[in-house]
């Protein structure tokens, strides 16, 4: 699987270009400014850009034009975006299109290499990969605002890791529990949430994300 | 022309209004301050003075607004703020007086209210006088002079017209429409005159200048120890946060080195820690950024600051931006903080279920208004923490409003320049 990787502090781009190459990724590229992102994007066409949010030269969020440039470009490249702080407004920036195949994450997720590699794999298959820390601002919000749904406990720890974009075995491996029972748990959260039920993991998150943001 | 008789007969009513009020409450509180400072001789007077004092200027204070609003003449007001450490009941008082008869614009206002009453007065009646006066001419054209006279007398004066019969009346009505044209085009000239000479007596000789060096002294001042106490906080939160947790992990590390061979399960365990107080170094980092400067606001501005900020209240927030390019960075920080703030309140005490915050940047200045459908009741005190914010913003020249009546809704209104 081949990767451009877009990050300007050096210690970084090091580090993430020996872990992915250490579970077996190629290194397409790995850049560190908005321009030299832009360029990769559009001339190596890799199957997965993980990207940084601020690049140099202006230090601002130019990782993350630069990619929703790329995306709007070839609607459905997969890009993970990496951050030092995560922001609903940006989860919300990249997930407008509907075409999936985005991530976005605190940079300190790299900390557990398996979590992160599997967030860059769900992401170039097409599926989503959302920070706990947003979807648990997302959920906070929603549960000020009035209970969801009724709910119960289990099913709200379910609802977390499948609006993280987690796949029923991944929710099973981490809840302990058989994914028969994560589909039980899964078909019962549609029905209490009156959404429409669909196998497709991205349209899946999509649809969970919706119902959290909408009315806000 | 209907735009220039209706500012010409506005100008009329407000300078009858203001010659009738003007004149009952400048002489009222005149003699109130008077007597007021006179039994100051014997001790009762320094108690009731400042009171009357504070009623003078809040009357000057409508003065000041009412020539803002009416005439666009602006006159500085330039009291001198009282310590904030000013103690209450009897001895603060005592204070309040000695501090308020220290300070010129306590006789500038007593010089005022002599002026109000006389050339105010007239000066205020004449705009209303041009516009009305010429009523009765007409009136007694219309028929109102048999009242006076059967036509074989003076009956009446109207000017200097002798009213003796139809065609005198006639004559009143002309010298009549010479007024009202005159008032027509002279009246908010005069009421102008007014104000612009409530502002000779009113406004501090070389003050505005000197009172600007107070102000910028004053916010100098406040900047400085916002920003000491700032550093300080940071200080703190490194020293025993993030600094204290890296060095931790440095031991465990240490440890894990002399372990690994010896005893791997355990060196793992403290791998785990190790990584665990990375992680929460990282979170207290994170968080201690967003409190110096948040990055959304690097990387996007204020607009986009404040929706992010938005999106994270428990609060159905709505934020409208309107703006035409990017404030400078201490003043987009100020802002962000400043409206930070007040949303802060609005979530905490105000419990409102719905916000609304507008920013828009136009002609040279950055307008907020944070507003919620909360309980109202917020009240703008120093050592709050809106009190906070007002002194965080008067280091740009901004100014900070408050209007929050008991039931809500509250509107918290911030404009700060930006030149």
């Amino acid at each position: 699987m081949r990767v451009v990787l877009a990050e300007d502090l050096f210690l970084l781009r090091d580090g993430l270009v020996r872990m992915l190459e250490a579970y077996d990724f190629e290194i397409a590229a790995a850049v560190e400014s908005g321009p030299e992102l832009t360029k990769a994007l559009a001339e190596l066409a890799p199957d997965v850009a993980v990207v940084d949010v601020r690049l140099p030269p202006s230090h601002t969020d130019e990782g993350l034009q630069c990619a929703l440039a790329a995306r709007r470009a070839r609607p459905g490249l997969p890009v993970l975006v990496l951050s030092q702080h995560v922001e609903q407004l940006y989860a919300r920036e990249l997930l407008a299109d509907g075409n999936g195949g985005v991530g976005y994450l605190l940079k300190d997720r790299v900390f557990d290499a398996e979590q992160f590699v599997d967030a860059v794999r769900r992401v170039a298959a097409g599926g989503t990969a959302m920070d706990p820390v947003v979807i648990q601002q997302l959920l906070a919000r929603r549960a000020v605002r009035e209970p969801l749904g009724g709910l119960t406990p289990r099913e709200l720890e379910v609802l977390e890791l499948m609006a993280q974009g987690r796949s029923n075995a991944a929710i099973a491996a981490q809840l302990v529990v058989t994914e028969r029972a994560i589909a039980k748990h899964t078909s019962n959260i549609f029905t209490k949430l009156d959404l429409a039920i669909s196998d497709d993991d991205n349209r899946r998150v999509l649809a969970v994300l919706a119902y959290l943001d909408r009315a806000l | 022309m209907g735009a220039r008789v209706r500012s010409a007969v506005g100008a009329g009513m407000r300078g009858l209004l203001l010659a009738a009020v003007g004149l009952a409450g400048s002489i009222t509180l005149f003699v109130l301050s008077v007597v007021s400072l006179v039994l100051i001789v014997v001790g009762i007077g320094a108690l009731t003075t400042p009171w009357i004092l504070t009623l003078v200027r809040h009357w000057a204070n409508w003065r000041r607004v009412a020539a803002a609003e009416w005439c666009g003449v602006r006159i500085p007001a330039a009291y001198r703020p009282f310590p904030d450490d000013l103690r209450g009941g009897i001895v603060g008082q005592l204070e309040r007086c000695r501090l308020m008869l220290g300070d010129p614009a306590t006789w500038r206002d007593l010089r005022w209210l002599l002026a109000d009453m006389t050339a105010g007065f007239v000066t205020a009646l004449l705009p209303a006088t041009l516009i009305l006066y010429p009523l009765e001419g007409y009136a007694l054209a219309a028929g109102l002079w048999r009242v006076f006279t059967d036509g074989s007398r003076v009956g009446w004066w109207y000017g200097f017209v002798p009213i003796s019969g139809e065609g005198s009346a006639l004559l009143a009505a002309l010298l009549a429409t010479a007024l009202l044209a005159t008032g027509l085009r002279t009246a908010p000239a005069l009421l102008r005159v007014h104000f612009l000479l409530t502002r000779s007596v009113l406004a501090p000789a070389d003050g505005e200048l000197a009172e600007r060096v107070r102000v910028l002294t004053e916010t100098r001042r406040d900047a400085v120890d916002t920003s000491a106490a700032e550093l300080r906080r940071i200080e703190r939160d490194l020293h025993d946060g993030a600094q204290a947790r890296i060095v931790a992990m440095g031991m465990d590390l240490g440890t894990i080195e002399a372990l690994v061979e010896k005893d791997p399960a355990k060196a793992k365990e403290l791998l785990a820690r190790a990584r665990q107080s990375s992680a929460d170094a990282l979170t207290e980092l994170r968080d201690l950024v967003r409190g110096i400067h948040p990055p959304v606001l690097a990387e996007r501005g204020l607009g986009d600051a404040v929706k992010a900020l938005a999106l994270r209240l428990p609060v159905a927030t709505e934020v409208e931006v309107e703006q035409a390019g990017r404030a400078e960075a201490p003043v987009e920080s100020a802002a962000y903080f400043a409206i930070s703030e007040a949303l802060t309140n609005a979530v905490k005490h105000a419990g409102a279920d719905r916000i609304w915050v507008d920013i828009s940047h136009t002609d040279g200045h950055l307008r907020i208004a944070v507003t919620d459908n909360g309980r109202g009741g917020a009240v703008l005190r120093d050592g709050g923490g809106l009190g906070g914010v007002e002194r965080r913003l008067a280091t740009f020249d901004g100014v900070l409003a408050v209007s929050s009546p008991a039931g809500g809704p509250t509107m918290v209104t911030m404009e700060i320049p930006c030149v």
